[in-house]
């Protein structure tokens, strides 16, 4: 959005929807939860460094679910730790999103076929909004994923009641 | 020592106990041993001085189909640098054997590996449950006849 006090040379009074402003306020700071799992917990800590930057997006990981608007699940889903990821989530406050990055938490990966440990894709036990595929994805297909969630935010309604 | 001096050294003093040897092939010469004897051959081994296996590096269990189970030892000895290969063979009905846990430190979770993988009890193991699995899981996955459960606490397992 730019710096908006720069934006306007006269008047300063923006006319806009409160569904515009919350929307905007909520996807310009998705704060992430920190969940790396396996290798592709590498690219996603390349990308939150400081090459390919997500603080200019204002994510920031943190520690805890309840602080955090998106879990980004990065890495292979073992059984074992499925259960807990079902815990994890369900400590997140609304409104939360989750983004599943590289081909273990989408499908099972490489592991598709053998694995009798491995979770075939995190879908099957929390409710996935975002697929990144690779294996690893670029710290730029994260980056566009990001962006597809800040889509997704942007075209949400908070305020309006549902039946 | 050379392997052939470790297997008379072992021959002579525990007789029956040792079972065939292959010394002289391509892989790394190993000695069969029978189960009930293993604690006490492994004792001798650590602590007989010219011997001297201090390092226990690989304790691993096998699955040689056919209805027999194995456990496999690689001891080394850095004080005298020398090493050796035990070999165990086990029935599949009832796979029991002495740990060497309290020979070996490290063998406490490779035990834990092979019950876990295999399914081959270790008696006198003081925590004896599964490492890599969830603690609920049912069979042994590495064994030749394993099946992929269809679901595990309510997560389909299969593609």
């Amino acid at each position: 959005m730019g710096l908006l006090d720069q934006k306007f040379e006269n008047s300063n009074i923006i006319i806009t929807t409160l569904d515009d402003v919350l929307n905007w306020a909520r996807l310009s700071s998705l704060w992430g939860m920190q969940f790396g799992l396996a290798c592709c917990a590498i690219e996603m800590m390349a990308t939150g460094a400081s090459h390919y930057d997500f603080d200019r997006f204002g994510t920031f990981f943190r520690g805890s679910p309840r602080q955090s608007d998106v879990m980004i699940v990065a890495g292979t889903v073992t059984l074992k730790m499925a259960s807990r990821i079902r815990t994890l989530y369900d400590q997140m406050s609304e409104p939360r999103y989750v983004i599943s990055m590289g081909s273990c938490s989408n499908c099972g990966g490489p592991y598709w076929e053998h694995g009798y440990h491995v979770l075939k894709g995190v879908d099957r036990v929390i409710p996935v909004d975002v697929y990144v595929p690779g294996c690893p994805p670029r710290p730029e297909a994260l980056m566009e994923g990001l962006m597809k969630l800040q889509e997704k935010v942007r075209t949400e309604s908070r305020v309006k009641k549902t039946a | 020592m050379i392997p052939q001096e470790i297997h008379d050294a072992l021959k002579s003093r525990f007789g029956e106990a040792i079972r065939e040897a292959k010394l002289d092939g391509v892989l790394d010469p190993f000695i069969k041993i029978a189960p009930e004897q293993i604690r006490g051959v492994a004792l001798f081994l650590r602590d007989d001085p010219a011997m001297r296996f201090d390092t226990l590096c690989l304790l691993t269990g096998m699955d040689y189909t056919g209805g027999k189970l194995g456990v496999v030892y690689h001891c080394a000895s850095i004080a005298l640098g020398h090493k050796i290969v035990l070999k165990v063979d086990l029935p599949a009905e009832n796979p029991h054997l002495p740990s060497v846990e309290s020979v070996w430190k490290t063998a406490n979770w490779h035990e834990r590996e092979a019950f876990d993988m295999i399914g081959i009890l270790f008696d006198g193991h003081p925590d004896l449950r599964r490492i890599l699995m969830p603690d609920d899981w049912e069979g042994y996955p590495l064994r030749k006849d394993y099946k992929v459960p269809e679901f595990y606490n309510g997560m389909k397992v299969p593609y």
